[in-house]
């Protein structure tokens, strides 16, 4: 929390005039009592009207004063509270944007959208709150008690008694539901997840006729939820009850203590009339400060969770940031004996990997599920670093690669086919910011997705919903494709990314590939043998190790592994038939 | 909403109350003398203080008596309140608990078409939060409401009962602070809306970009996603400052018409009391009353915007609860019992919305042991066979039956029973693996289950998990991969052992290797049942029996593999298209 407290840096002169202006409003509102004590005492008793008019004036300017003050503090507070979740929101923003694909990994992005959104929401309204009320509150209640002091020190002993007593009281009650709230919210929790559950598996559960069952689980917890929602509740129904109960007794006390103070001459009626005032103005603040306390605390588990989010460091360094040059080697792409492990996996997932690629080459990497397709081709544009190993590209090692350069000649096109809302033209020109529309179409028709812009009312210009959820999972993909095909990559890579397609579209979407450019090299990672049959070199893996390297036809003699595969998916007599 | 259906909704909320009629009796009863007795107190501590007149001049009888009766007053309103408190807490938390388990109840009993028609977060919703906010809104605004309207009307009585001067300057007040509250609350509210849109925009943004990060990276955009956040972020300052400040403007201004009232009262209270109309205790009592007068009027002014929502609320949950279930088993449904597998779709229509025609004259007929294959390209009606196959949906025209019966006459269960069935969307509960695994044979033994896990190639992976069967499993598998979901799926069907199984783009997650052992393993179970399979890949279906391809929600071929190459129509191009280039 410390650490995020700088934001508030900006806003030192409102953070210090919003809590300010609101003791200077608690302060008039302390005199009320006692300008009506004056009132009794001295206008009632010589019956001086033009004294009562005069008091009843200045009541009622304290109360304009207070308003004011009021006001102006709670701009103050809304001020410094709103820049400060613009100021954090901005920056937490980029921080994210700056994490690599490992801490994204470890953290999950749903979490990371949280802590962007609730998250800030409550630490914001947390720092209003807190600007306007911190000390307003323990202002008034021991304000009180000091007014009370001034008319009678042995009144005020009882407020000195009662404060405490109703602090254990409204603090207690707190301090136990508290937690329990938290259970309460976790079997709340679970009510939500058996409900969403049942609709997500609604035909898995009909399938084998499990309904009874999900009922009565249902029930199971429904119930379970209630009895703690009971308790929490029996609990904190005593707050109410309890608070009142010392409150009104203390004031009976004082009414008896009063009673013997104006006997003796010391005090006054109307000054009796004060004491009660003050107690009775006592509990409301109690009870705001015990509010305000919960929500402080929500607010600080908030910001430590924003605060962890800002403690990551991304795990990739940019080593340089001068353009490197392209050199004319032989070899174009090399992998220097690469192992790789994820952040926390105790295994590697890539070992000892080691191969070189020509510059126009078309590269296959096939292999089971799991066996490390996917992490080696997320090292070429260093979205990874590896663990053990060098990559370099035209001869360079891409750590020394600016990141901005080696992602602009790679252009990758990932397993999950993601597009974004907007229109055609506005995705298409993610690989390419200048874009024209002449190059779109081109790239378009290249991936086999001119007919999908073409069926659109808009062409270029159709919409694309948030995910491209108007889309099929065919389409979508093939717009990935595009995307990354705009903006001419040297490198280009294909992540599983034709799975949705059949094989007639596939099949034509490598020829095409294979036209645009001489001189770009390409990865096409796949399960089908087929897309990746006609590769100038094909990588075999099988668990996170290279168990084969060469053409289609010297693998299908050499590679165990390669035969397998291919043999799974074409029972021998296959090719008679192809 | 209607005043029509508002009183209707009110209605099925009375009957879901009805139950605790007694409860909300007693509570209304306590919420009475709650008020009663706090707007009493006052009272007594006035008498209290005209016994404490000056020096000597202390009548501490007096004093003593009254103390006394105030006491008792404070123990039996302190008790009333918690009995009431502690009625309201049960009434609200059992109905919530009642609307809950009967939602839920009917959500398993409807057809499975509102299950697809409608989305998931919004049931969902309407089950937790809605029912929520129905119970909070409406149990706790009612007793509010109850005890707001007593408040007033009897401290208005207390109030004329004192002195009707002074009781008429607070009613003539009071209203301003009605006014202002309303007055504010309406700026308010725009400002809310425009913030909380904003924000909806600033949210899906962090949507896209944060939970695309990747891409976002992959691309480069980082620095025009910052741009494109900035900008509505900039808004959205601008909208939160006014909805802020706007919103805590409320607090200041009614405590400002409280003083203002609690002024005029002092001022008439004390030029009444030199007249000697009234007494230095009943103006206390009376400065208490104007104290809390506006209070109730605050209260109940927000408690009406909560009982609308709460009535919205409500109604959406109703409408789930009334929601059509599905037809019921036939009273003279029979149970299904030795089943060979002959299944048999006789002229069968069907389509999801009538505008949209999909399955129209479709006719198979299935021998016990046949593997069955449907191919074709996407949206073709290939799922919807399965539909229809396990009831999930019912046929428009023409029938299914199994065994030469119309399943509409068998029972639901018993059919579904005798078919085995893994999806393309693989479907786990949160649990243990081993939960997972036997849930359609909840007494299966650790032997059974090992061996159905082994027989679907999934033991291995298992065994490395950090607790073996017992590990975890997040809703939905998170921590899985697909393929090892659909291993699991596979494990769960081959445990049950069905005469019947259908597999819809089961085995696509998995890579052919492991793919060709597991259906080596169906081979072997399902020798003489009969199955259904629909896969993409063609090397998944080229064994089976008979392969039906189909397209628009028609057959348009069918035969084996080699008899439909032979025919080298649509298939044969499918199949060859897997060799161009």
């Amino acid at each position: 929390m410390r650490s995020l407290l700088r934001y508030l840096g900006s806003y030192k002169k409102e953070s210090v005039l919003a809590p300010l202006f609101k003791l200077l409003e608690a302060l008039f509102e302390l005199f009320v009592p006692l300008v009506m004590a004056r009132i009794i005492d001295i206008g009632i008793k010589n019956g001086d009207i033009g004294y009562i008019l005069q008091m009843g004036g200045l009541l009622i300017l304290l109360g304009i004063i207070g308003l004011v003050c009021s006001l102006t503090a709670q701009y103050f507070a809304a001020k410094a509270a709103v820049g400060f979740g613009t100021a954090l929101r901005h920056d937490l923003f980029q921080h994210i944007q700056s994490l690599s694909y490992s801490e994204v990994d470890t953290v999950g992005t749903s979490t990371l959208i949280t802590r962007m959104t609730s998250d800030i929401n409550q630490v914001q309204s947390g720092v209003n709150l807190f600007l306007r009320l911190f000390m307003r509150s323990p202002f008034i209640v021991f304000g009180a008690m000091i007014m009370a002091f001034t008319i009678d020190w042995k009144a005020a002993m009882i407020f000195v008694i009662t404060i405490p007593a109703l602090s254990v009281v409204v603090f207690g009650i707190m301090l136990i539901s508290i937690p329990m709230y938290r259970k309460v919210q976790s079997r709340l929790d679970r009510v939500t997840q058996l409900t969403r559950e049942n609709l997500v598996g609604a035909r898995v559960i009909r399938a084998f006729n499990r309904q009874k069952d999900e009922r009565e689980n249902f029930t199971e917890a429904n119930a379970l939820l209630m009895k703690v929602q009971v308790f929490v509740g029996k609990i904190t129904a005593l707050l109410n009850p309890v608070t009142y109960i010392i409150i009104n007794v203390a004031i009976v006390v004082l009414l008896w203590v009063g009673a013997n103070q104006v006997n003796n001459g010391i005090i006054l009626q109307g000054a009796v009339v004060a004491l009660v005032n003050y107690m009775s103005q006592i509990l409301v603040e109690l009870v705001k400060l015990a509010n305000l306390i919960i929500n402080i605390t929500k607010s600080l588990a908030c910001a430590n969770r924003i605060q962890n989010v800002m403690e990551l460091k991304p795990s990739l360094t940019e080593y340089s940031t001068t353009e490197v040059k392209e050199t004319n080697s032989e070899t174009y792409i090399e992998f220097d004996h690469v192992t790789f492990a994820y952040q926390n996996a105790k295994e590697p997932s890539l070992t000892d990997i080691s191969f070189k690629v020509k510059k126009g080459q078309t590269i296959g990497i096939i292999g089971g599920t799991g066996s490390g397709k996917s992490s080696l081709i997320n090292l070429i544009p260093r979205f990874y670093d590896a663990t053990e190993g060098k990559i370099t590209v035209g001869g360079t090692d891409i750590k020394n690669y600016p990141l901005n350069q080696i992602r602009t000649m790679v252009g990758i096109v990932p397993q999950k086919a993601v597009l974004f809302k907007g229109t055609i033209a506005e995705n298409m020109r993610w690989g390419k910011k200048d874009a024209t529309e002449v190059e779109m179409m081109e790239a378009l028709r290249t991936a086999q997705a001119a007919e999908v812009v073409e069926g659109k009312e808009g062409r270029l210009n159709a919409d694309i919903l948030q995910g491209g959820k108007n889309l099929s999972g065919g389409q979508r993909q093939r717009l990935t494709i595009a995307r990354a095909l705009v903006k001419k990559p040297e490198i280009l890579i294909l992540d599983d990314s034709a799975s949705a397609l059949d094989y007639a579209t596939d099949a034509k979407l490598r020829k095409a590939i294979k036209q645009m450019d001489r001189n770009m090299t390409v990865f096409i990672v796949s399960q089908r043998s087929t897309t990746i049959q006609y590769a100038d070199q094909i990588i075999v893996l099988d668990d996170g190790k290279i168990v084969g390297i060469g053409t289609h036809e010297e693998l299908l003699r050499s590679c165990e592994v390669y035969q397998e595969i291919y043999y799974s998916q074409f029972p021998k007599e296959g090719r008679q038939n192809g | 909403m209607g005043k029509e259906k508002n009183k209707e909704v009110m209605l099925k909320v009375l009957r879901s109350i009805r139950p605790y009629w007694f409860l909300v009796v007693l509570s209304f009863v306590m919420a009475a003398v709650t008020v009663a007795l706090t707007l009493y107190v006052p009272i007594l501590i006035g008498y209290a203080v005209d016994e404490i007149v000056a020096a000597g001049n202390v009548n501490f009888p007096g004093v003593w008596a009254i103390i006394k009766q105030i006491v008792v007053v404070i123990v039996i309103t302190a008790l009333s309140q918690w009995l009431m408190n502690v009625c309201n807490n049960r009434i609200t938390f059992r109905v919530i608990k009642d609307i809950r388990t009967k939602a839920f109840h009917r959500l398993e009993n409807l057809p499975l078409k509102y299950v697809d028609s409608h989305q998931y977060g919004d049931v969902v919703s309407r089950i937790v939060s809605d029912v929520d906010q129905f119970s909070d809104g409406l149990l706790m605004g009612l007793t509010q409401l109850f005890s707001g309207v007593i408040t007033i009307i009897g401290t208005l009585a207390f109030m004329l009962y004192l002195n009707w001067i002074i009781a008429l300057v607070v009613v003539i007040i009071t209203p301003l602070s009605l006014f202002v509250a309303r007055f504010i609350a309406q700026r308010t509210y725009t400002m809310f809306h425009k913030q909380s849109e904003t924000r909806g925009k600033l949210t899906s943004l962090i949507d896209e970009m944060i939970g695309n990060q990747k891409v976002v990276q992959a691309f480069g955009y980082e620095d025009d996603a910052l741009k494109r956040f900035d900008k509505i972020n900039e808004t959205l300052g601008e909208f939160s400052l006014k909805a802020t400040f706007f919103s805590s403007i409320t607090n200041p201004a009614t405590r400002f018409v409280n003083g203002v009232v609690y002024a005029g009262v002092g001022i008439v209270g004390a030029i009444a009391a030199v007249n000697g109309v009234l007494t230095v205790g009943r103006l206390t009592s009376f400065l208490s009353y104007a104290n809390q007068y506006t209070k109730p009027f605050n209260e109940i002014s927000g408690v009406i915007t909560e009982l609308q929502n709460a009535l919205a609320s409500a109604a959406r949950v109703f409408e789930l609860m009334e929601e059509e279930p599905q037809i019921p088993d036939a009273e003279d449904a029979v149970v299904l019992a030795d089943v060979d597998g002959n299944v048999e779709m006789d002229h069968v229509y069907f389509s999801y919305t009538p505008e949209q025609k999909l399955i129209e004259d479709f006719n198979l007929n299935v021998k016990p042991g046949q593997r069955i294959a449907i191919v074709g390209p996407t949206g073709c009606g290939k799922s919807t066979i399965i539909n229809l196959l396990m009831r999930f949906y019912d046929v428009d025209d023409g029938c299914v039956k199994v065994e030469g019966e119309d399943i509409r006459h068998i029972t639901r269960e018993s059919l579904r029973d005798n078919y085995g069935m893994v999806l393309q969307e693989t479907w786990l509960k949160s649990g243990t693996i081993r939960e997972n695994i036997i849930y359609g044979k909840p007494d299966a033994s650790e032997e059974e289950m090992i061996l159905a896990s082994k027989a679907a190639h999934a033991h291995s992976f298992i065994k490395r998990l950090p607790q073996g069967y017992d590990t975890v499993i997040t809703e939905d598998g998170g921590n899985l991969s697909q393929g090892q979901k659909q291993l699991l799926c596979i494990a769960r069907v081959m445990l049950c052992l069905p005469p019947m199984l259908i597999l819809d783009e089961a085995t696509s997650s998995i890579d052919t290797r492991t793919e060709i052992r597991i259906q080596k393993a169906f081979a072997k179970m399902m020798q003489g049942r009969t199955s259904f399979i629909v896969a993409h890949r063609l090397s998944t279906i080229k064994e089976a029996d008979v392969i039906l391809v189909m397209n628009n929600g028609n057959i348009i071929e069918q035969g084996t593999h080699e008899e439909l190459l032979a025919q080298n129509g649509f298939y044969a191009n499918l199949y060859n298209s897997q060799f161009a280039l």
